[in-house]
């Protein structure tokens, strides 16, 4: 059997669990809200927009409500439960899909300063220096003034969020790899920049750029749910955890239990996430303190 | 050094150009500004009247010089809502938002930057585990929510403090305490990493190793070392003063400059957004070009590679 | 005696300008100022010098890699297309080159059968098991089995490391290999290995070498002739055993008396003045500043390679005379 048909084996240092607790718990938690997000339509008891009009203002079922509804019940009769497990699926897509369009985004735009040199990259350098001159949520609100705000747009607009961070990251490492290493060697062997960047650089730096997504995402989610918040963000009747905290300001004297339970989830999902986002980069990458 | 003023200035200007240049483009991408600023249902004249004063015709470069010429001179337009000059009414808000951001900013640098020196120097200690704690949970927690728990426990159960509005100073103190804690927090946990970086250098080694007393190490050369990446989170955090103020003030009902962005944005009052924008970004511009002028004169390295010539 | 010309290079020129800081003075490095050479098929020229006298510039502008500001290089006759065009990419099948930095030219993530390989699938040559076999036969060639293809660079030693990259620089059998300070990096033990297995596979193969160097010894022992550089041109050329015995212009003699040898005579020359500076060329003759010999006519008249004797060019205007000729 020829050895150089063997299946590769990964060249990551072999990965042994050794979790701390806190690690261990933020990602069971993120296993769990992933879980509610992916099967939101089979366990919530309801639906996020339905009445019960009987209900109103119920509250939780240990401070005296019912156990129809587990968290209690909104102003309109709306099961917080129901809404809690749509608004986590919600703000997870936009979580997940603002990271990904900027990680996408911000690589490109590094590779492309990094392979063209010149005034390409001057011209991203001065893009990041500008995007790094405003505080996003300020770029964004700007956005949001002129645009309006639908699902999509608002999605995209998150994903420039962070956007610098991966172009920096890409360009510093693209560069030094094409200096005096492995990409001047596949260069040199005839590849062209496609197989270069696709297949030799990317896959290189891909640990990097998974610490940077994992701890952008929780910036997002509380982007997200900041925007959300003071209505900007998500509109309704879709729902979000921010989009509830919103609502449940009014209400906070009379019935707290319907922001209290998005808030404890936005709480908990963005720590869990930048536990286990710091503990994969003192792993993986000390470099990027 | 004057060359290095030079172009720090210049990359300052090109920044707030660039600024401008995206709110313009921005205005012009979200579709016709005339339709936009009025209403959907005018008569046919008072667009073509409003295009013709806006120049809304006339080539596309001709408007952008129209607008740069016009934010040169200060004219910035007029809020939709009550047809007030935009640089007006954000500049009559800037008091209150700086009542709430100064004294947070005095809250996060008091707080912030010592636990953070302290937690460095006990490090793995109890004291360093409790204040990472607090400080993770100071970023993990956001302002609104924050505020809002605060305004549970000590407006409404409590009664203690009111819960919103500008009445009193007593109003102003959950606002500046909810924004103080999250930058406290950041910045501690900020420089407890700058800190261990610089304590584990070996200069600093040598240092205790000769005998040195230990305070007289950190103060000599731990501190001043540790300084120079914390300056420029610091001036991060007073170019972006405004931006955290604007969730804040609307869970406190504040009306500050915060405020009046989100209902400008609600409204689409693209003038006063305009106006605050270049607000931000100026501030930001300037504290950063602060930022490196210390820079200059922290870092000896930076002075030395500018008299070699190297940019 | 010569060969089939396999390529050209004339007078080749390359500058760098520099600029210092924002605002600051362009300055221009001349770090290649005329240099002319040919390589035969089966033939190693060896060029030797110290670091910054342009020798890897000159390596690349060969291969191609650099494009010169004057002068020009063809391969087969042909004149070498631009790097980066596709005419240029399928030239690298023909061609090679072999880096100092065995570790840095290897990617971390893929197995070195893997990276062998990879030549092969950028050309497109063979199928999967053709390309399979061949990697297998490579391996042996350079001396490794073949049951280490899955292994990854990082578990490899330095020395296995360069022969995994020569294995790959040799998977399209090219015409033509350019090392660029291939042993530098490894240890003393290994080194003359490598260069041996250099030899072999040349003697087998029948390619060109351009072997760059800093260690005249290392370069005497594979080439057929040698070329040795200064700032930027060639100072004297001709066969590895004459230069070392006869070194005739200034800088090769300071340099082959550096050269320790048990039991040797003769002192050390040790050349005053400063190292040389690319950015700052004297004028005339570019070692003048440290040559013992430094003339008038040396500081403003810049010697040319002409042949000095069979078999040997210097640029020199007072290069040592040989004992021959001096015994004439």
């Amino acid at each position: 059997m020829s050895d150089a048909t063997l299946p590769a084996v990964a060249a990551a240092p072999r990965f042994r669990l050794n979790l701390p607790l806190g690690v261990a718990i933020g990602v069971f938690w993120i296993l769990l809200m992933l879980a509610i997000a992916v099967l939101a339509d089979v366990i919530s008891p309801y639906a996020y927009t339905a009445l019960d009009l009987r209900n109103r203002l119920s509250p939780p079922v240990g401070m005296g409500g019912v156990w129809a509804h587990p968290l209690g019940t909104d102003e309109l009769g709306r099961d917080v439960l129901s809404r809690l497990i749509y608004s986590i699926r919600m703000s997870l897509l936009i979580a997940f899909g603002a990271t990904i369009i900027g990680a996408v985004f911000g690589t490109t735009m590094g590779f492309l300063a990094a392979h063209f040199r010149g005034w390409v990259e001057q011209a991203v350098l001065a893009l990041v220096d500008f995007s790094a001159s405003l505080p996003f949520l300020i770029l964004a609100l700007a956005v949001l003034a002129f645009f309006g705000n639908s699902l999509s747009l608002f999605i995209v607009l998150l994903g420039f969020h962070a956007w610098e961070r991966y172009a920096r990251i890409a360009r510093g490492l693209a560069i030094s790899a094409g200096a005096q290493g492995y990409a001047a060697a596949v260069r040199q062997l005839g590849a062209g920049p496609l197989r270069v960047y696709g297949r030799h650089i990317l896959p290189n730096i891909a640990s990097t750029l998974i610490v940077s997504m994992t701890l952008a995402f929780p910036e997002i989610i509380l982007l997200e749910s900041g925007l959300s918040f003071l209505g900007l963000g998500v509109q309704p009747p879709s729902t979000s955890l921010g989009n509830m905290v919103g609502y449940g300001r009014e209400y906070l004297t009379r019935a707290p239990w319907i922001l209290l339970a998005p808030a404890f989830t936005i709480i908990t999902t963005t720590l869990a996430v930048s536990m286990v986002g710091d503990w994969l980069r003192d792993r993986l990458d000390p470099t990027l303190r | 050094m004057l060359r290095f003023l030079a172009t720090r200035l210049a990359r300052a200007l090109i920044t707030i150009v660039m600024v401008v240049t995206f709110a313009f483009v921005v205005l012009r991408l979200s579709g016709d500004p005339a339709l936009l600023i009025m209403s959907v249902d005018a008569p046919p004249e008072a667009i073509a009247a409003f295009r013709a004063s806006w120049g809304l015709d006339d080539p596309l470069w001709q408007q952008y010089l129209k607008y740069f010429t016009a934010i040169l001179h200060g004219d910035l337009g007029r809020s939709m809502r009550d047809g007030r000059d935009a640089i007006a009414l954000v500049a009559e808000r800037i008091p209150a938002t700086l009542a709430l951001t100064l004294p947070a900013l005095a809250i996060k640098l008091s707080i912030g930057i010592p636990s953070g020196i302290y937690a460095a120097l006990h490090r793995n200690s109890l004291t360093d585990r409790v204040v990472m704690g607090l400080a993770v949970l100071g970023f993990t927690v956001p302002s609104f929510v924050l505020g809002l728990l605060l305004v549970l426990v000590f407006a409404v159960q409590l009664g203690w403090l009111p819960s919103g509005g500008q009445d009193s100073w007593r109003h102003a103190i959950l606002p500046v305490i909810t924004l103080g804690a999250g930058g406290a927090a950041v910045l501690a946990r900020f420089t407890r990493s700058a800190m261990l970086e610089v304590l584990g250098q070996p200069y600093i080694r040598t240092a205790s190793a000769k005998g040195v007393p230990w305070r007289a190490v950190v103060r000599n050369h731990a501190l001043p070392n540790a300084a120079i990446p914390t300056v420029t989170i610091i001036g991060f955090m007073v170019g972006s003063l405004i931006a955290g103020a604007v969730v804040v003030e609307s869970v406190f009902s504040w009306p500050g400059v915060g405020r009046l962005l989100v209902v400008a944005v609600a409204n689409r009052d693209l003038a006063v957004v305009q106006c605050i924008l270049l607000l931000v970004a100026g501030t930001m511009v300037a504290s950063n070009l602060v930022v490196d002028l210390l820079y200059g004169a922290l870092d000896p390295r930076l002075r030395q590679a500018r008299a070699g010539g190297a940019a | 005696m010569r060969d089939a010309g396999l390529l050209e290079a004339k007078d080749l020129v390359r500058r760098y300008s520099m600029r210092q800081g924002l605002l600051g003075r362009i300055t221009e490095v001349t770090a290649v100022a005329g240099v002319s050479l040919a390589l035969e098929r089966g033939r190693t020229l060896g060029l030797v010098g110290e670091s910054g006298c342009g020798k890897s510039t000159t390596g690349r502008m060969v291969l191609g890699l650099e494009v010169p500001d004057a002068g020009g290089v063809s391969f087969q006759g042909k004149p070498m297309p631009k790097p980066g065009t596709p005419a240029w990419r399928a030239m690298r099948a023909r061609m090679q080159m072999v880096f100092q930095d065995p570790l840095g030219a290897l990617d971390r993530r893929m197995t070195i059968a893997e990276q062998i390989a990879e030549p092969l699938v950028i050309h497109a040559i063979g199928n999967a098991s053709e390309r399979a076999a061949r990697v297998e036969s490579l391996l042996r060639d350079v001396g490794l089995r073949a049951d280490q293809g899955s292994r990854y660079p990082h578990e490899l030693s330095g020395g296995q490391r360069q022969r995994v990259v020569l294995a790959r620089a040799l998977a399209t059998e090219p015409a033509l290999l350019v090392c660029d300070e291939p042993i530098s990096a490894l240890d003393i033990s290994i080194q003359a290995q490598v260069m041996n297995l250099l030899v072999e596979l040349q003697a087998a193969r029948g390619m060109a070498i351009l072997f760059i160097s800093h260690d005249l010894r290392a370069v005497r022992q594979v080439s057929d002739r040698v070329a040795v550089m200064y700032l930027g041109t060639i100072v004297e050329e001709g066969s590895p055993d004459a230069l070392l015995h006869d070194p005739r212009h200034p800088y090769t003699r300071a340099l082959v008396s550096a050269i320790p040898h048990p039991g040797k005579q003769g002192e050390r020359i040790v050349l005053q003045g400063d190292p040389p500076n690319p950015a700052a060329r004297p004028t005339g003759c570019a070692f003048h500043p440290r040559c013992p010999l430094a003339s008038v006519q040396c500081r403003s008249e810049t010697p040319t390679l002409r042949d000095d004797g069979a078999d040997r060019r210097v640029a020199c205007h007072h290069p040592h005379a040989s004992p021959i000729a001096e015994a004439a």
